[in-house]
């Protein structure tokens, strides 16, 4: 059998290049300044995802307090962008990312080097203990984090380069896009080096790594120390983009944020947090504008995904591929389109009763009468709860007929397939 | 005569002690193994044979007595710290990386003992050496074909030839193989011992193993552990010819093994 090339095809060559387009059209597409806030964010949030990734999905590394890398980087950043307005420091703003990612490398230095010296469960409780202690310290010292108010500053610093002076929305953008795209490649590189390999043998199998004469604690901390230097890239770009930091930036919920959009998108592909950090975005500019329950709707998709799809949406794209790859999609889009009916039948019946409890407890001060998908509900009416649960209860028992038949199918698909492997290797 | 001294021993154990709470697994082993040779650990179950690879291989560290490679105390030790002095040890219940593909568990052995360490400035593809010396082991334990397969995915067998490859592909000189064929088929066992045989030419081998056709097959000397302690360490026809052996375990055994 020939060795498969570990140099990068042609066809990689192409995804990189579609990625750096993409990059570089998406703001030329949606031109208003909500989209470019929200493409900035996205940006940022690809970077702390896949750095956050180097620990969950490469390394088997459940850290519940992450956000104190990014964060810790967007404070520095945001007194290194202040103290060169004062003349005390002389960087320029397009570097302020990197001043942030020294400062997550720094952390994480001093900080992993106790959180790394144990893995598993205690690995994790240790990095919510000091995801803690790092959350409580900021409204202890506000000199250093602002207190309440956080910390200010503008990032029209400095003589304009080339008439960038980076005030403008969508010059912060491209210089977000451009980080994200260095370090988005930089940490791709890094899973092809001897080091992120060793980094996927701890995952999984910390024991047997020890027999092959690599120390994990030390294959840990090299990864944690890497993974706290992008993560405090993105928070030097958080701090640029905002031109505010306030101690939720090092938060507990900042920190559950990446766990659970890594998750979403996609652990065990290095390719699945991109996606979780557009939908991160979506969820906490979109949706937390659509529903005051947002994040009811978040917890119950994680929980869905965790039960049915723990390797995220990637691993669903992955696997969908697999099947076209073998030409056979076609089979399963006449259960796809059904299951996304019932699906959203379901939801619609969910949603309705979810926001009427939300509406009793929130809003009762305006009446019982709320609108829902252009109908007038009685959160109070016995009709509009036995209507809701009526759709819900049809949409739910729809989906479960429409699933077995896909999942017949799917098994037979990958029967076939598996056969087809036999066949191809024989021959 | 002259007495050899320390570093003419491969391996050297001298008064081993390991107690588990009050339990002592071992209790006073010493065992003295020439470089070169090949030397089959036997003894009934509970014996302490696994806790004695367990504590050579850095696992666990002893409770008292001392442990030499070449000459070199490495009780105490960290397991990575005795692997890059040159010994390696293989697993009797298969310890893979059962998400990596067969060629990068082999190639995960390989990296340190080519000085790649904790490289993340270089490319694995660039490793010229690194790469050839991973497929050169694939071909040895046979498993070019399934290069690509997650080693979770392997048959039984392939598993634990995966297991020899990964404990040989670092090029230790010293080699400890813990039951290689436990669990396998007469025949399996056979091309096995033929295998172990190809690939530990000019290196110690300690093994552990139950098939006393593999025992006598395989090895130059016998060491015979019973309840943490060496009765015999000799050639093969003198222990089988040893009364205390005997007595103590091999009798019945070793009339059925042959």
């Amino acid at each position: 059998m020939p060795a498969t090339s570990e140099h990068l095809t042609r066809r990689d060559w192409i995804v990189w290049l579609g990625f750096a387009a993409l990059l570089v059209v998406a703001p030329l597409l949606w031109r208003s300044s909500f989209a470019q806030t929200m493409l900035s964010q996205i940006g940022i949030a690809i970077i702390a995802c896949l750095a956050y990734n180097m620990l969950l999905g490469q390394g088997g590394m459940l850290s519940f307090g992450h956000a104190v890398y990014s964060g810790l980087g967007s404070f520095i950043a945001i007194h290194a962008l202040n103290l060169t307005a004062k003349g005390q420091l002389g960087i320029p703003v397009s570097l302020m990312p990197l001043v942030g990612g020294f400062a997550g490398l720094f952390f994480a230095a001093i900080l992993g080097y106790v959180t790394t010296k144990k893995s598993g469960t205690t690995f994790a409780m240790i990095t919510l203990g000091i995801g803690e202690l790092v959350a409580s310290m900021s409204l202890m010292i506000p000199e250093f984090f602002g207190g309440e108010g956080g910390i200010q500053g503008n990032r029209v610093v400095g003589t304009p380069v080339l008439g960038v002076n980076f005030g403008p929305q969508i010059q912060i953008y491209y210089l977000i896009a451009l980080y994200c795209f260095i370090s988005t490649a930089a940490m791709y590189a890094l899973t092809r080096t001897p080091l992120g390999r060793i980094l996927n043998a701890v995952r999984d199998n910390p024991e047997r790594v020890e027999f092959v004469g690599y120390s994990t604690q030390h294959v840990r901390y090299l990864a944690f120390m890497i993974s706290g230097f992008f993560s405090g890239i993105a928070g030097g770009l958080g701090a640029l983009n905002f031109e505010i930091v306030t101690s939720e930036v090092v938060g507990a919920a900042r920190s559950g944020g990446y766990l659970l959009f890594v998750f979403l998108g996609g652990a065990t592909f290095f390719f699945g947090p991109i996606i979780g950090a557009v939908l991160l975005v979506i969820a906490l500019v979109l949706l937390s504008e659509l529903t005051k329950a947002w994040l009811l709707y978040l917890g119950i998709v994680f929980l869905i995904m965790v039960m049915y799809a723990p390797g995220g949406l990637a691993s669903l794209l992955m696997m969908n591929l697999r099947v076209a790859a073998f030409g056979k999609l076609h089979r399963l889009w006449r259960h796809y389109v059904p299951l996304a009916i019932a699906g959203l039948i379901a939801l619609a019946g969910a949603a309705a009763m979810i926001e009427m409890v939300y509406h009793l407890q929130l809003s009762q001060a305006l009446g019982p009468e709320m609108q829902f998908l252009g109908l007038t509900l009685d959160a109070t009416g016995a009709t509009s709860w036995l209507g809701a649960l009526a759709v819900f209860a049809v949409g739910v028992g729809l989906f479960e007929w429409v699933r077995r038949g896909f999942g017949r199918e799917w098994n037979r698909i990958q029967e076939e397939i598996a056969a087809e492997i036999v066949r191809r290797e024989a021959a | 005569m002259t007495t050899p001294t320390a570093s003419d021993y491969a391996v050297e154990l001298r008064d081993l002690r390991k107690s588990f709470g009050k339990t002592e697994i071992i209790r006073g082993t010493s065992l003295a193994v020439k470089a070169g040779e090949r030397v089959a650990i036997i003894g009934p179950n509970g014996a302490g044979k696994s806790t004695l690879f367990n504590l050579i291989s850095g696992r666990f560290g002893p409770t008292s007595g001392e442990i030499r490679l070449r000459g070199e105390r490495i009780d105490g030790k960290a397991p990575y710290e005795i692997a890059r002095r040159g010994l390696a040890r293989s697993f009797q219940v298969s310890n893979l990386f059962t998400r990596l593909s067969v060629f990068e568990n082999v190639r995960c052995a390989v990296l340190w003992s080519m000085g790649y360490r904790y490289a993340f400035w270089r490319f694995l593809a660039d490793l010229k050496d690194a790469n050839e010396r991973a497929e050169q082991v694939l071909k040895m334990i046979k498993l070019e074909r399934r290069r690509n397969h997650l080693a979770m995915n392997l048959t039984y067998a392939e598993q634990r030839a995966l297991e020899i490859g990964i404990t040989i592909a670092g090029g230790a000189d010293v080699v400890l193989l813990d039951e290689p064929t436990a669990g396998m088929s007469r025949s399996e066992t056979a091309r096995f011992v033929e295998l172990i045989r190809e690939i530990t030419v000019g290196k110690t081998l300690l093994t552990v193993e139950h098939d006393m056709g593999v025992v006598f097959g395989l090895a130059d000397k016998i060491a015979v552990l019973v309840y943490g302690e060496v009765i015999a360490f000799d050639t093969p026809d003198a222990v089988r010819a040893n009364p205390r052996v005997q007595e103590a375990y091999l009798g019945s055994v070793l009339a059925q093994g042959h």
